[in-house]
């Protein structure tokens, strides 16, 4: 396959999101080293796990004190929406053995979307896979660069990086509140998380909100 | 292995699981209404609540320090439909301000 952005309206869509998704891996770099991980560590998320809001509440919840368990269930629980990703993605790619393992790694939000966007299955493969390639390379390269710079930072709130995670975090959740019922239910689970911290070990205020996304999720 | 590496291959082993699961299962098994409406607010309410440990909590105390400050810049920078890098530089800088001088 020759890719080029120039003339192919796909490529352009699917390099240009890669790049920009791909810049955010500096945020996760530095919030992984911030965290207390090493770089190393940091970029085995982003190389093995693959999925931002996954890695984020990994390092989140093991740079607050919480367990290795509550940092997999709550990780498992963001990373589930991807399995609806596949179901949509199979009957497109039709792959088997090893390229299904490929493309099962980079089946992530991006690649879904911009798949989707397109007008048939040719075009769909095409756009899933050099969107999920290209956003795989730029997010372990920014990853790196964000770990390594943010390793040679000493403390962490000189620079403001206490609060770029939890703004970065922000970002993502912000596009997903798309109506009146999505703002109440993040308030519920604000002060539900704030309401349990005192009382309950780090991780626990995190992924008892799942809780309250079955309550919802189950009301008429 | 230290808690960090549990978490890390852990985490990465039940994400591709997660994937690959739906590239080979039936269709129905996952596809439900009630399945697709809790998981739209799974994302919304993990992610707040690590936006608010991560604001406002230092291990299991509560206080609002230059983190809030922050997080409120960029609040507002999401609200003008700033770009992600605009929002994240903006928290940064205004943390880094608060904790700095004051």
């Amino acid at each position: 396959m020759s890719i080029n952005p120039k003339t192919n309206p796909i490529d352009r869509t699917a390099l240009s999101v890669a790049f920009t998704v791909g810049l955010y891996g500096a945020a996760f770099g530095a919030a992984g080293v911030t965290a207390g991980f090493s770089i190393l560590q940091t970029c085995m998320l982003s190389l093995l796990l693959f999925s931002g809001a996954s890695q984020f509440a990994v390092v989140g919840i093991m740079g607050a004190g919480g367990a290795a368990i509550s940092a997999i269930a709550t990780a498992t629980l963001l990373g589930f929406r991807n399995a609806l990703y596949g179901l949509q993605m199979a009957p497109i790619l039709k792959v088997s053995g090893i390229k299904r393992v490929l493309a099962a790694q980079i089946t992530i939000d991006e690649s879904t979307a911009v798949a989707t966007l397109q007008e048939n299955d040719a075009d769909r493969r095409r756009g899933f896979y050099i969107t999920g390639v290209g956003v795989y390379i730029f997010w372990n390269l920014f990853t790196f660069l964000g770990a390594l710079g943010a390793s040679a930072i000493g403390d962490p709130s000189v620079w403001g990086l206490d609060a770029a995670v939890p703004a970065a975090f922000c970002g993502l959740i912000w596009p997903r509140l798309k109506n009146k019922t999505h703002f109440i239910v993040s308030t519920v689970a604000i002060a539900w998380a704030l309401a349990l911290t005192p009382i309950s070990p780090a991780g626990i205020p995190i992924i008892t909100t799942v809780i309250l996304a079955v309550i919802f999720g189950l009301k008429k | 292995m230290s808690a960090i590496w549990i978490a890390v291959i852990g985490a990465s082993l039940t994400a591709f699981l997660n994937k690959y699961i739906g590239h080979s299962v039936p269709e129905q098994w996952l596809n439900k209404p009630r399945v697709i409406k809790i998981n739209a607010f799974v994302p919304i309410v993990l992610l707040s609540a690590l936006v608010a440990v991560q604001t406002f909590a230092t291990e299991k105390e509560l206080l609002i320090d230059q983190r809030a400050a922050g997080v409120a810049v960029a609040l507002i920078a999401l609200k003008f439909k700033a770009s992600f890098p605009v929002v994240v530089l903006s928290a940064a800088l205004t943390s880094a301000a608060v904790y700095n001088w004051f």
